[in-house]
């Protein structure tokens, strides 16, 4: 039965129900308990902002706090997952990538393919992402391209509650190492979830709506976004496809070209700098295996190519919204037009 | 205010529809119509069907346009006899000033769902009208779940209290089954009318759902108050098993599809909010093995293992038996060759979902035999 819960409860769920199904399951990283080793309050945080709230006390022996050392506890749950647990660790801001890095890229993304199919590596690595939380240019960040650019890794971006749960339990039951990016401004979204344990399949793009004049593709809080622009377009007459590919890796890139060659036109919303990124990805895939059901150019809808300001008033502005994306869309219709 | 003046407002379509859009409309103003004219189309997210009158008059008025998206029960047009111009305006002012409020209170006083534990598991249904009398509970087919009765009990109950019940290991009942047997559905079934009090009630069932209440009747037949089975399994052995195979089987909307188009006469209304419905419900944790096990039971050894038609003789209640000609599914031939007493009736236009394809119809024949 489903009932309304928020993105940041769906992913706790996700993770209780995991740590109740399989004890090999564990979660590890900075306060996920807190307060480990102090006086005062267990559980005292949950995580920086709750997620986690809880689960220490329910699984005393699948949770565990960490020292403040990305690499040292990032690399020690790819260490675990290697050696037969599912640790699911949270590096917090995806930010801190640069500290532990090479454990990633180099190490768990490498181990199936140079140990033969030998050794798998069933971690998980949760992190914030996103601007719009006045974080400022160290904890706004987007980056979930460069993690897609590497092979050996999966990459899920879940744009809703329902979405986070079901792919949040695909991750932790995948047997190779998955980011998780989740957007910090999505926490409190609501929306209805259901009790049971679901695990949506990777590589499966969502289509929210049906359209025929505009296919929009959108990725994580960008894809309510692109729903709202969709709402103001139809109410112009203006129909609109909207793909959430939920994967970065892997990418359905067969849903996107049928949408495409359908409808002509394309615009991709991406939060992250327009070089090197999802919406160039994608734009490069339309352009080299639809470029003949193209009747515009590929119009990309992201964040200008510098750090996210601190200044509030900048940072609304440097954010992708669904004015920004209502434009493009007009954008891309003159010129089919012309 | 002209009391002969009646509205026809936006159906509700399922527990989950809000809003529909109006597609075509089918009469004209100024056109008589009856109960079962079609009077227009209605498109949800879900699924698009012709809407039929439930009322007799004269149109006066059409009062939505083709194109525009209603909430439930907004008024779409104005039905009557002689009535003036000016107290067709006075009734749409008052309609619409008291829809805001209305629609709130329908909120309140619709159909409500709930559960009951049967056997310790949690049966899911939804109850809709208010009606004395013998109620109507409805049991869908395998792997399907109480929305597909989304055209039929909203009708129903304008005149009958009815139950449309989710199955065990279906729709939000709890995802588990023991063998998944049609005796061990009929004793869930039976469970679930014993813990709401209710003795007696025309069971009518759709597919597995038809040799369910069948069995039901003939195990219990002071249950049962008639029977009707609409495209219903337990009828003879052929059963289509790449349909079985290929949803059990099927992970995503590619594989899904064209699975789900073989269950209607009309491909097209197959939308994607129906796929992405049941592909929801296929990956919660436990629905495959529900899946597999049930299949196992019903149609192991690729037919169906329970021929019921030797039990139509035994039960003492009316019988109606309802297919779809075009059943891609089961043979629409099951409804030929049974006994005398059995009513058969084939929908030329349906598939094997004739209670969606041809709503109606199977409505007038259902609520024929609650009647009689």
């Amino acid at each position: 039965m489903a009932r309304k819960l928020s993105f940041r409860t769906a992913i706790n769920e996700a993770l209780a129900q995991e740590m109740e199904r399989d004890s090999r399951v564990i979660i590890m990283g900075e306060d996920v308990s807190g307060g480990t080793g102090a006086p005062g309050e267990s559980d005292a945080w949950g995580g920086p902002l709750g997620v986690t709230k809880g689960l220490s006390k329910r699984f005393p022996n699948q949770v565990f706090d960490t020292p403040i050392s990305e690499s040292g506890f990032i690399g020690a749950a790819i260490g675990a997952a290697a050696s037969g647990l599912r640790p699911v660790a949270e590096l917090m801001f995806v930010d801190f990538m640069g500290v532990c890095f090479d454990q990633i890229f180099n190490q768990a993304a490498k181990f199936r393919y140079m140990f033969g199919g030998k050794a798998t590596t069933p971690v998980v690595i949760r992190c914030m992402i996103g601007g719009g939380f006045r974080a400022a240019a160290q904890h706004s960040q987007i980056l979930y391209n460069v993690f897609t650019h590497i092979p050996g890794l999966k990459c899920a971006v879940p744009s809703s509650p329902y979405e986070a749960k079901g792919l949040l339990i695909q991750a932790i039951r995948d047997d190779d190492p998955v980011m998780f990016f989740e957007h910090k401004m999505l926490y409190d979204i609501e929306e209805d979830v259901p009790e049971e344990a679901y695990a949506i399949p990777f590589g499966e793009a969502n289509v929210l709506r049906d359209g025929k004049d505009v296919t929009i593709v959108a990725l994580g809080r960008m894809v309510m976004l692109a729903n709202q622009a969709a709402d103001t377009l139809a109410r112009e007459g203006i129909s609109c496809e909207v793909i959430d590919p939920r994967t970065t890796s892997p990418l359905d890139t067969d849903t996107i070209l049928e949408s495409v060659e359908n409808t002509g036109r394309l615009v991709v919303v991406d939060e992250a700098h327009p070089r090197c990124s999802m919406a160039t990805d994608i734009a490069a895939l339309v352009a080299q295996e639809a470029f003949d059901a193209l009747e515009a150019p590929v119009q990309m809808v992201t964040a200008p190519h510098t750090p996210v300001p601190f200044s509030p008033a900048l940072e609304d502005l440097y954010l992708p919204n669904a004015d920004k994306i209502v434009a493009a869309v007009h954008k891309i219709r003159q010129k089919a037009a012309a | 205010m002209n009391a002969n003046i009646k509205p026809i407002v936006m159906p509700k379509w399922g527990l989950a529809m809000a809003e529909g859009m109006l597609t075509k409309w089918h009469v004209e103003e100024g056109a008589d119509i009856r109960p079962g004219v079609e009077i227009c189309d209605i498109e949800t997210s879900k699924i698009a069907n012709a809407m039929e009158s439930t009322v007799a008059g004269k149109i006066l008025r059409r009062v939505a346009s083709e194109g525009s998206t209603l909430p439930v029960g907004a008024l779409m047009a104005v039905v009557g006899e002689g009535a003036s111009a000016a107290e067709v305006d006075a009734f749409i002012e008052k309609f619409d000033e008291e829809f805001a409020a209305a629609a709130s209170k329908a909120a309140t006083e619709g159909p409500e769902s709930g559960k009951v534990s049967v056997a310790g598991k949690q049966i899911n249904y939804v109850k809709a009208g208010q009606a004395e009398g013998t109620p109507i509970i409805f049991v869908h087919g395998f792997a399907g779940d109480l929305n597909s009765w989304m055209f039929n009990q909203p009708v129903l109950a304008q005149d009958h209290t009815t139950y449309a019940v989710d199955l065990p290991g279906h729709g939000a009942s709890d995802k588990s089954v023991n063998e998944g047997t049609i005796q061990e559905f009929a004793g869930a079934l039976a469970g679930f009318m014993d813990s709401l009090g209710i003795e007696r009630a025309h069971l009518v069932g759709q597919s597995l759902g038809g040799a369910i209440v069948l069995q039901l009747a003939a195990e219990k037949p002071a249950m049962a108050a008639s029977l009707i089975l609409i495209s219903s399994a337990g009828l003879g052995p052929e059963i289509n098993m790449d349909y079985i195979e290929g949803f059990i089987s099927a992970t995503g909307r590619k594989d899904l599809k064209p699975q789900l188009e073989k269950l209607f006469a009309d491909p097209s209304l197959v939308s994607r909010d129906m796929i992405n419905d049941v592909l929801k419900y296929k990956r919660l944790d436990g629905v495959n093995g529900v899946l597999r096990q049930t299949a196992k039971s019903v149609f192991g050894g690729g037919k169906q293992s329970a021929d019921l038609r030797a039990k139509l003789e035994s039960i003492k209640v009316p019988i109606q038996v309802i297919f779809g000609a075009k059943d891609q599914i089961i043979p629409a031939e099951h409804a030929k060759g049974l006994p005398s007493k059995v009513t058969a009736h084939i929908v030329p236009t349906a598939g094997h979902m004739p209670h969606m394809e041809a709503a109606g119809e199977v409505n007038r024949l259902i609520a024929g035999i609650v009647a009689a």
